[in-house]
């Protein structure tokens, strides 16, 4: 923690300013890696703003994925497990069943929860398992330098689709929000972006429900 | 009724990345020429025209951005 | 459930055992000829009793990410399958056996390779004592001989799950698991209590209270040099497994002129194979492994010394008789029966 920066803080509150916004407590000091401006750093803060806001730190277990946010458990300052590329769901589901008072989410790529591990996304969507699953999509494998994702657009060039992704080919993009919510066993799916202010904090109010439908 | 702002930028974690730059509605920030320890063009206020709209903040990846505000 | 004469099927006495030894969770998924595991837990409904919960996976591979999941919370989690299930489990395994994840498994296993056959075999040797899956690891391996102690197994094997921090394996087959044998059982434990998980795995992912850092599961390590550290750490782990942990039983070895060496369902066939040589005057021995890993390398090698000859039995091409861990017995030139599985 920066000591100038405490300083001005204390400062400022002396001279009769009000805190609007500052960093919680639920992220640790760890500098993340994603790259400059990447929503994951921003996807990461909201859950831990809406942890902090429902006082659940210390009940409160999460499962990272394999892909850009495999290391997400060294940012949240909250007990984390790693998961198998594509298995977070069925991880997630077996802390959750086992600890059914527990606050459980899964923190997941687009590669990971709709390629690899679709079958444990929508089963565990099905069998209505208590527990919130964030699906960052960007629509690429970005930590292994681009590739095509089941989410890359029509005519989206990646590192494996260098003249763009065709149909013919490669078929359609996957619309994940869309089939999850023809799963009876969904309780709550939404798609929100973090492109601008008012996305976020429509965003931050999304997660928020996520993690308020698990209270029982 | 009408707000001052102010904002503290934790420099040495910004990554420069700029999304802040274009949400101010005061366009009270801007990319420093200088760089952090990092070698990023950290973000810097170039006036006093913050409202403490924490807009920002809102969009900032890395959370460096706090917010203060009070009445005037 | 005090402990009484039962008569019960090899699969039938896993399933029993999981709930009388406290066990949390089961996860598993169908597959011939080990179905009985989760046929029985689900008859008798033990979230009603001792609180444990089952599931049914939509896969082998969710159902060992399950006990990643369950286990990683300091609770005693299990799975079952039979070989073609337990290769789709081998990436669970190696994150499990990397993560330091205490947990059971059971294997019944079946003729291979491909889908094989749904007939007993032993051709799961070198998968279950070398590792399995990618990476420098092993699993605690044992295996039972008798439904008393596909039974008795459960038990021993959350002792040296939570000691170690290590995945145990029981190495069963379709013989064990599908006949029926008397039984005693044993007195139910209790599932541990809150405080007794908080103490038996410090380690565990429950919610982090303010108390302590957050605690992580992973087996993931960026900088090649803490890997390195951690490798040989797991490496020390198993070198005291193999000083402290290993099982075997040695029958007629005393005055023996020839020893079998055979685990499993096979020790029961050079058993009777024994005895018929006992009968004709031949002075023959049986060393029966029960820990596969850890192979009780240095014990065969003392009873080899003074014999004349070894003859390693199993159902498979030979997998065992292979095995390094027998390159002590080299010099007394042991033969080997075998039988691929599933024959």
């Amino acid at each position: 923690m920066n000591q100038d920066i405490e300083a001005r803080k204390q400062e400022l509150l002396k001279e009769g300013y009000e805190e609007v916004y500052t960093r919680t407590k639920v992220l640790t000091d760890a500098v993340m890696h994603y790259c400059p401006g990447c929503g994951h750093g921003t996807t990461h803060r909201l859950i831990a703003e809406v942890i902090d806001e429902m006082g659940i730190q210390d009940n409160v277990v999460g499962v990272s994925p394999v892909g850009c946010s495999v290391l997400a458990y060294n940012y949240f300052d909250v007990d984390f497990q790693e998961a198998a590329h594509g298995r977070a769901p069925a991880v997630a589901t077996a802390i959750k069943r086992l600890n059914p008072d527990t606050f459980v989410f899964t923190y997941q790529g687009d590669g990971d929860l709709a390629a690899i591990g679709t079958a444990e996304t929508i089963h565990a969507a099905n069998r209505g398992e208590n527990m919130t699953m964030i699906f960052v999509n960007n629509g690429i494998y970005g930590m292994t330098g681009g590739q095509m994702a089941p989410t890359t657009l029509v005519g989206m060039r990646s590192a494996t689709t260098p003249y763009g992704r065709r149909v013919d080919l490669n078929g359609y993009p996957l619309r994940m929000t869309e089939l999850l919510s023809t799963l009876p066993g969904t309780y709550y799916v939404t798609r929100q972006s973090v492109q601008n202010p008012a996305a976020v904090r429509k965003a931050k109010a999304a997660i928020r429900k996520a993690f308020e439908n698990q209270r029982r | 009724m009408a707000f001052k702002g102010q904002i503290i930028i934790d420099t040495e974690r910004c990554k420069g990345c700029g999304v802040c730059v274009p949400v101010c509605p005061m366009k009270c920030i801007a990319l420093s020429k200088n760089v952090n320890g990092k070698g990023y063009n950290y973000t810097e206020t170039v006036n006093d025209s913050c409202i403490g709209c924490a807009s920002c903040a809102m969009v900032c990846p890395d959370g460096v951005i706090s917010v203060y505000k009070k009445k005037i | 459930m005090a402990r009484e004469l039962q008569l019960m099927k090899g699969n039938e006495a896993i399933a029993r055992a999981m709930i009388a030894s406290g066990t949390d969770g089961y996860f598993g998924y169908p597959i011939t000829p080990q179905s009985e595991v989760m046929e029985t837990l689900m008859a008798e409904k033990p979230w009603e009793t001792t609180g444990m919960t089952v599931l049914q996976a939509e896969s082998e591979v969710a159902s060992i990410n399950m006990v990643y999941g369950g286990a990683a919370t300091g609770k005693k989690v299990a799975t079952s399958s039979s070989s073609p299930g337990i290769s789709l489990m081998q990436e669970g395994l190696t994150y499990l056996a990397g993560a330091e994840i205490p947990c059971l498994v059971v294997n019944v296993m079946r003729g291979g390779p491909g889908l094989g056959t749904i007939q007993p075999s032993q051709s799961d040797y070198f998968q279950s004592t070398k590792g399995g899956g990618h990476g420098d690891y092993q699993l605690y391996t044992l295996a039972p001989a008798s439904v008393q102690e596909m039974y008795d197994f459960v038990f021993d094997a959350w002792d040296i799950a939570f000691k170690y921090r290590n995945p145990v394996l029981i190495l069963s087959d379709g013989a064990i698991g599908q006949c029926m044998e008397k039984l005693y059982t044993r007195d139910y434990i209790p599932r541990w209590t809150e405080e007794e998980r908080r103490k038996n795995a410090p380690w565990g992912t429950w919610g982090k209270p303010a108390t302590r850092d957050h605690n992580i599961i992973t087996s993931l390590e960026l900088d090649s040099a803490r890997q390195e550290v951690f490798n040989h750490k797991l490496q020390a782990k198993y070198a005291e497994m193999k000083e402290k942990e290993v099982r075997y039983e040695m029958l007629n070895c005393e005055d023996a002129d020839y020893i079998i060496v055979a685990y499993g369902s096979s020790s029961r066939i050079a058993m009777k194979a024994m005895q018929m040589a006992r009968e004709k005057g031949i002075k023959v021995g049986l060393f029966r492994l029960i820990t596969l890993f850890p192979f009780p390398t240095k014990q065969l090698a003392e009873v080899a010394a003074h014999v004349k000859g070894i003859l390693c039995v199993e159902m498979s091409a030979g997998q065992m008789s292979e095995d390094r861990a027998l390159r002590p017995l080299r010099r007394y030139h042991p033969h080997s029966r075998r039988g691929p599985g599933g024959s």
